[in-house]
């Protein structure tokens, strides 16, 4: 389903659904502003109120069936309670709006503009939850944040925060990552990840990981070309597409050829 | 010869006076080498090791091989009062403290990758003109056995490091040992004393083993092979009327061979040495210390081993079982089973061709891939099988790059593995005969366009043109 | 005296480049004359001289410490170095030594006469013995044992025939679940969506390389949790302990697939990164995915009257990667 379909679809649930809505315009300039984006973008699926539609199957909101793995019911959580957080997240990131309804989400353009996330940030916002984060990776410690991303992180993203593959999903690599966003990330668990709270992990562990996040985007590689700190795999095609390719070369130089 | 003698004769004399070499060397100067880029490829292999040997013994004056775990105070700030294993942080040291150590350890890393490469590209050229047929089956047979010895000890080189990635590439090769049917927990906790980990014993153990026992096992195999090659003396192409069952035309070692083959040893160690200094190969630092309870998505590895973590991956979920006996577990069939039909496959395939053709004679003169396409359909076959296990192990870097899902992956490899060697195994076969149709048609055409023009010759018709050209 | 003298002479004969020609008569040679390749001679020199200098360069480098990319220069240089040596030889056994191509026999195939006499020697030599067959095999029996008793203190390496071992982990009723720095877990500490890592409580600290030590934990919402009958009571209030070790290839479970909203998202899962087995924590470890060919072990918890978690008993199964006995019994109560 096209981004175009989609928000046709949205404008028409907004015409049906907005009387049905109780909250009505949230108080303040900005957040009012929110509510109107919320309306043309969000509402299709998180439904009126931001009560999210939790129990509709998915061909509401136009996806085919059968299509996604063990589906049950469900176009899209509730938003209550999430915060400015996970707003300011996913709007950030682009993982939202989705392209259609049960795909993981990617990062990918952002089509709102500054104003327009901070309206809809406002907006949901509003119906309670934690504010945006604020990270301060220069208080972490570096080796202990190798250490915590090695026990939580590393099994998904990969030891350098490449990123990897899980059955069912693909964890993200974390080059394009702020650390706002990670922070966030951290304390959402989007789409599969798990989920860390202040309890799994502190706020000064948290600065520590983001230290080692904002590290393996320019590691250190006194080796030379780093090729993509991906380990064994482009080493096996330097090997066989550099080394080997250049050896044969000089044999060839060397030796004769059968037709020549 | 008296004083004043050039140098070079004064040597050969002093030699021959006490070790009565001189005709030896006379014979060794002169000795053949038919000349073929394709026979330089196994030289490659040989000046690598060599590389291997000089580099790895420069490692072994920092390296520790031991597990004890200590905390570590180096310089690299991001494993700053880790715990790690001695081991791991010596080679953390050889990387980033000792000068010029990292150069040589990741020229030695590349050098193993290229060792392989090089034997496996050798093995090629063996396998696919028939150089392994009489009277060489012993030869060819040291030279599968030492591809199979310097897989393992390549093996352990990387698994000695103890960093992340070794450390799950070493419990992934304890696990196919374990599920060796019958005897694999037996055998495992004989080597590694007690299950994984095993006992601090188990590290020295494979260290002595990489850095001595296989080394010498290969050093000495190696030499085998090279002095039944020198007896038997090189295959060759028939590139020549005088190239025969029975006569070899050749450069001799000397003058001709030996610039280029020095050429090719400093030229494969300069590439080498490229490498290591200018692309980045196992940075350990970055992988961090390994613990039985720890890993990292994305863990591969080394090339010349990633067909059998396709292997592994492959299979699909079952242990054989009768009863509470487990009689083959899972990782048996890709981790051990395939790598064993693979190399049975290249210990008997001679015999097993022998049978096939009833060919039983002696052959000096090597043939074109095309010359026999039963050949060459079965080994494009056996190379393809193996390629597509390779690739299958790649899954989840494809998922990564380009979308496509790794469980449809994974069942598009399970059914393409039975299915597309074969077919390739078939083309390659069908192919060769074309070409040799095609070179028959050419030979007929050249043939009768001489006899044309003999005739026209003769009968005056024609002026006669450029002589050579009736030759060819 | 003289070896120095000549030394020296060819020293310098080879720094001035050319040696004087020596006249010989042609049917005495045994490598032919050809004429000279003065282009190919000058270029194979000078290779040879930019051979030298990158070597020099590499000790430079080396010596150096300031330079950036220390590594890339040092491998540069003697990489060009050895490159440089290696063009000039090529040059000089492609255009300067003279390439003869020489024809030879190639040697016989087999020589029957030698494999006759040594034959021979073999079957005369033993003239002497009345009872061969017997001799021989009395050979082979001694020959045999001295090389097995030889082998015998190999058997020192490891236990060979003590599997027990196989079934042993650190876990006992009642001990503690602690954290990595041995911290004990609190039912409390273990939130949903999230999975721990946990090892058995022991003083001063638990050997947590051990295959049977490492457990990942995870609270499931009790509507998802749907234990087989046999596991009735495994779990701790919806919480669920795994040994963290694959039965596949042993790596360590670092995986687990928690999905934010159950709708319309692959369900709970814990996976193995190194083939991708994949694990259902609500039923008791079995396998959704992947070449695992048997069930996570679980083990059982309880909470004690503090809120700490501690173990209720062993595994369920053996841990730890499949073997032949891996489902002949249960791990040591």
């Amino acid at each position: 389903m096209s981004i175009r379909a989609l928000l046709a679809a949205a404008a028409v649930a907004l015409v049906l659904a907005a009387p049905a809505s109780g909250g009505g315009t949230p108080p303040g300039k900005l957040a009012a502003y929110g509510y109107h984006l919320y309306g043309e973008y969000c509402l299709a699926c998180h439904g009126g109120n931001a009560a999210g539609r939790q129990h509709e199957p998915a061909y509401a909101a136009g996806a085919s069936p059968g299509r996604i793995q063990d589906r049950q019911a469900g176009i899209a959580p509730s938003l209550h309670g999430v915060g400015a957080l996970a707003a300011d997240f996913y709007l950030r990131t682009g993982y939202m709006p989705l392209p259609h309804v049960g795909v993981q989400p990617r990062r990918g353009r952002v089509l709102l503009d500054e104003r327009q996330i901070r309206a809809l940030v406002a907006y949901v916002a509003t119906f309670g939850g934690p504010p945006i984060p604020k990270p301060h990776p220069e208080r972490g410690n570096l080796s202990q944040g190798l250490n915590l991303f090695t026990e939580h992180c590393s099994g998904c993203h990969q030891v350098v925060a490449q990123g990897g593959y899980v059955t069912g999903a693909l964890p993200p690599p974390l080059e394009d990552a702020t650390d706002v966003q990670i922070a966030e990330a951290v304390r959402i668990g989007p789409y599969v990840m798990p989920k860390f709270t202040t309890k799994d992990l502190s706020a000064h562990q948290l600065d520590s990981i983001i230290a080692y996040v904002d590290y393996t985007k320019h590691p250190s590689h006194p080796g030379g070309w780093p090729l993509g700190y991906l380990g064994p795999v482009p080493e096996g095609l330097v090997t066989w597409f550099l080394a080997a390719v250049a050896l044969l070369g000089v044999c060839v130089v060397i030796g004769k050829r059968l037709t020549s | 010869m008296s004083r004043g003698a050039p140098v070079t004769r004064r040597a050969v004399r002093w030699l021959d006076q006490r070790s009565g070499a001189a005709p030896f060397l006379r014979k060794t100067l002169r000795y053949l080498f038919p000349d073929h880029w394709s026979f330089l490829l196994g030289e490659v292999a040989l000046y690598a090791f060599a590389v291997l040997v000089a580099t790895g013994i420069y490692l072994t004056f920092f390296f520790v091989d031991s597990t004890k775990e200590i905390t570590y105070h180096g310089a690299y700030v991001p494993l700053q009062g880790q715990r790690m294993s001695e081991a791991y942080a010596s080679v953390v040291n050889i990387s980033l403290t000792v000068k010029a150590g990292l150069l040589i350890r990741q020229t030695h890393h590349w050098a193993a990758n290229v060792f392989i490469a090089a034997i496996v590209l050798h093995l090629f050229r063996v396998f696919f003109t028939g150089a392994y047929r009489k009277p060489r089956g012993l030869t060819y047979a040291l030279g599968v056995t030492m591809l199979m010895l310097s897989l393992l000890e390549a093996y352990m080189g990387y698994s000695l490091v103890d960093d992340l990635l070794s450390g799950m590439g070493l419990i992934i090769g304890y696990s196919v040992g374990l599920s060796l049917p019958f005897v694999g927990a037996n055998l495992m906790s004989w080597l590694f004393h007690g299950p994984y980990p095993g006992q601090d014993v188990f590290w020295p153990r494979m260290y002595i083993a990489h850095v001595f026992l296989f080394p010498l096992l290969i050093g000495t195999l190696l030499v085998a092979h090279l002095v039944l090659v020198a007896m038997k003396h090189h295959t060759q192409f028939r590139r020549r009327k005088a190239q025969t069952e029975h006569a070899i035309v050749g450069v001799p070692t000397w003058p001709g061979q030996t610039p280029r083959s020095v050429g090719l040893a400093l030229a494969t160690a300069g590439v080498l040495f490229l490498l290591g200094g200018l692309v980045e190969i196992n940075p350990i630092w970055l992988w961090g210390p390994y613990h039985t309870y720890s890993s990292t998505n994305g863990a591969q590895p080394d090339w010349y081993l990633g067909w059998l973590i396709g292997g592994l991956r492959l299979v699909p979920s079952f242990d054989f079982t009768i009863g509470s006996y487990t009689v083959v577990p899972n990782a048996f069939w890709g981790g051990a089973a395939f790598p064993l039909v693979v190399f049975g496959f290249l210990y008997f395939w001679p015999w097993i061709e022998r049978r096939i053709t009833g060919d039983d004679a002696f052959h000096n003169l090597l043939e074109r891939p095309r010359d026999n396409p039963l050949r060459t359909g079965i080994g494009v076959g056996m190379v393809s099988w193996v390629v597509l296990v390779f690739l299958a192990g790649g899954s989840d870097r494809v998922y990564v790059l380009f979308g496509i899902t790794y469980t449809s992956q994974i069942w598009v490899y399970r059914v393409l593995v039975f299915v597309l060697p074969p077919v390739l195994g078939w083309l390659a076969w069908w192919w060769c005969r074309e070409l040799q149709r095609s070179e028959r048609v050419e030979a007929e055409r050249h043939e009768a366009e001489a006899e044309a023009r003999l005739a026209r010759l003769r009968h005056g018709s024609e002026p006669p043109g450029d002589p050579g050209a009736v030759e060819t | 005296m003289s070896r120095v003298r000549d030394t020296l002479v060819a020293a310098a004969l080879l720094a001035v480049g050319r040696r004087r020609p020596r006249p010989a008569p042609e049917a005495e040679r045994i490598v032919p004359e050809r004429s000279p390749n003065t282009g190919a001679e000058t270029a194979a020199i000078l290779l040879l001289a930019v051979g030298a200098l990158f070597a020099v360069a590499f000790v430079v480098v080396y010596a150096v410490d300031s330079l950036p990319n220390h590594t890339q220069l040092l491998g540069a240089s003697l990489g060009l170095s050895l490159l440089s040596i290696a063009a000039s030889l090529i040059l000089v056994g492609k255009k300067l030594v003279v390439t003869e191509e020489l024809v030879e026999e190639y040697p016989p195939p087999e020589h029957p006469h030698e494999q006759e006499l040594i034959g021979e020697v073999m079957e005369e030599s033993g003239s002497r013995f009345t009872r061969a067959g017997l001799f021989k095999l009395g050979l082979l029996g001694a020959g045999g044992t001295l090389g097995l008793a030889l082998l015998t203190p190999a058997v020192s390496f490891g236990p060979l025939f003590r599997i027990t071992y196989y079934f042993g982990t650190p876990w006992r009723k009642g001990r503690r679940l602690v954290d990595d720095k041995g911290t004990p877990y609190k039912a409390s500490d273990i939130e949903a969506d999230n999975f721990y890592t946990a090892f058995p409580e022991a003083i001063p600290e638990p050997d947590k390389e051990e295959e049977g030590a490492p457990l990942i934990l995870v609270r499931l919402p009790r509507s998802l949790l749907r234990l087989p009958p046999e596991l009735q009571g495994y779990d701790a209030d919806g919480i669920v302990a795994y040994s963290k070790i694959c039965t596949h290839a042993g790596c360590a479970i670092s995986m687990y697939r928690a999905p934010l909203f159950q709708p319309d998202e692959p369900r709970p899962a814990l996976v193995c990164p190194c083939h991708y087995s994949t694990f259902d924590p609500a039923d008791g470890g079995s396998v959704l995915f992947g070449p695992a060919g048997r069930k996570l072990p679980m083990l059982p918890l309880e909470i004690d009257a503090k809120g700490y978690l501690r173990a209720k008993g062993n595994f369920d199964g053996a841990v730890g990667p499949s073997w032949w006995g891996v489902r002949m019994r249960r791990p040591n109560p």
